[in-house]
């Protein structure tokens, strides 16, 4: 957030006269840069433009926490947090199964930790489960934000997920897609969630790690 | 015109505004928590709110475009929103101003990022007094930005009016109903008209300086448009300050 210079912009916002500055969230007309979005402007090599609300899209690559929305002759579809749903096909299953089986394996309601193959042009989704790091996520509890806090809640080089697992013992994944899994102490669980919610609210103000790290401090000592 | 019948006195109108001002107009934005982007707008004596949802899944599914978002706008009036009771639903006009309206907003929305999605824009009239759509495509076009859609830019609304065959800006609900025109336009900043209708009979240099005319009311209208975003940004800053002491 160091670096940030926190302007707030409006889309169709002048923000640079050299169009090779373009990054995310902007578009050049006539050799100008201009915003699309309404967010916060980030001036590093490159001017882009971060949103403060919005959609996910999934991209190629992308690990996120789904959840099992229906199944059909081939394909778990899977809701993704996003205008798209996502297709996991049966033999992205990490073994062979059979389809009439397919139920057994991923049930409707199940949260998946999973990764985005592939997205074409129409943003047809497809997911793998073909990783040792991806799979059903049996324990624990998933909460959901805005994706666009995803970075704030992972902070800059990890600092902030290390910091929440490090002071509560738990175990934690940040899905692109702004679908958090926590597991550990019921007690825990719970002052995640708040601290999560409480990132996602001041996402865009400055030291907030220190913030939270106070935040923790007392929450804790306030239970002992 | 008989004294007492006039639209103006001493160059004043009727509510005590020069020919070329604005009704006072207040803009919020981020008013609803359950949709992703809103507003409410006050122009004068229009209350109007605005609600996004989407970029979301299509339904009916055969209304979806394969290689864009499509957009969807719904001008609703409530039944107290004018003197005599309006009929509840969609009428003949509710359906042309929601037509005319989308079309004021589509040209700005950069549709191609949500292939095979929606956006839905609802905009409710809670209070009418000339100028509703206008007052509309404001709300819509904050909302849209508070939603997180991406836009080449706002889009600002305003119209212009003819009252004993003067131009005026922004005619309130007299000057609509007796008087001899009322031309509601909307822009882009850079001056891009993406809406222009007129009802009622203007010559050719009328028509000329009633653009104008509306012209200056909507980059009055697109400061404060631009000027609410900022502070919904400052509004969501300040209780972060009681947070932090907790």
């Amino acid at each position: 957030m160091d670096r940030i210079d926190r302007r707030v912009v409006i889309p169709g916002e002048l923000l640079a006269e050299d169009p090779k500055k373009a990054g995310e969230g902007t578009y050049v007309k006539d050799d100008k840069v201009y915003s699309q979005l309404y967010g916060l402007v980030n001036h590093r090599d490159k001017i882009s433009v971060i949103p403060l609300a919005g959609k996910y899209v999934p991209s190629v690559g992308d690990t996120v926490i789904g959840i099992v929305g229906d199944i059909t002759v081939s394909n778990w579809i899977i809701d993704i947090n996003s205008p798209y749903e996502g297709l996991l096909h049966i033999s992205e299953y990490p073994k062979r199964i059979e389809r009439n089986e397919m139920a057994k394996y991923l049930r409707i309601g199940s949260s998946i930790m999973i990764r985005v193959k592939d997205v074409d042009s129409t943003k047809k989704v497809e997911l793998t489960l073909n990783d040792r790091r991806l799979g059903t996520l049996n324990t624990g509890r998933v909460v959901e934000i805005s994706y666009t806090r995803v970075p704030r809640v992972i902070g800059k080089g990890g600092s902030m997920i290390s910091m929440l697992k490090k002071e509560l013992n738990c175990n934690m994944f940040v899905g692109q897609n702004g679908r958090i899994w926590v597991n550990g102490s019921d007690e825990d669980m719970d002052l995640v969630l708040k601290t999560i919610l409480i990132i996602e609210k001041e996402a865009h103000t400055t030291g907030l790690t220190d913030r939270i790290m106070d935040f923790l401090r007392t929450e804790k000592e306030a239970r002992s | 015109m008989d004294e007492k019948l006039s639209f103006f006195k001493d160059g004043i109108r009727l509510d005590g505004r020069r020919p070329g001002e604005l009704r006072p107009v207040k803009i919020e934005a981020g008013v609803l928590k359950r949709a992703d982007g809103s507003c409410y707008i006050e122009m004068g004596g229009n209350k109007v709110i605005a609600a996004v949802y989407g970029p979301r899944e299509v339904h009916p599914r055969h209304l979806q475009k394969v290689s864009r978002a499509i957009v969807r706008y719904r001008y609703n009036m409530a039944s107290f929103s004018v003197e005599e009771r309006k009929r509840p639903g969609p009428d003949r006009r509710s359906h042309e101003v929601s037509k005319v309206s989308r079309e004021a907003l589509e040209p700005v929305i950069l549709t191609h990022y949500f292939p095979r999605s929606v956006i839905d824009i609802f905009v409710e009239i809670l209070q009418a007094d000339a100028g509703t759509r206008t007052a509309g495509i404001n709300a819509a076009s904050v909302a849209l930005a508070d939603a997180g859609v991406p836009m080449k830019c706002l889009v600002s609304s305003c119209a212009a009016g003819k009252v004993d065959g003067q131009i005026i800006l922004d005619p309130m609900k007299d000057e609509d109903n007796f008087g001899e025109g009322d031309m509601p336009l909307a822009m882009t900043p850079d001056g891009e008209v993406t809406l222009l209708q007129a009802d009622g009979r203007f010559t050719v240099e009328e028509t000329r300086e009633a653009l104008e005319t509306a012209r200056k009311g909507c980059e009055q209208i697109y400061e404060i448009q631009k000027k609410a975003l900022i502070d919904r940004y400052s509004r969501l800053e300040e209780p972060e300050e009681e947070g932090s002491n907790v």
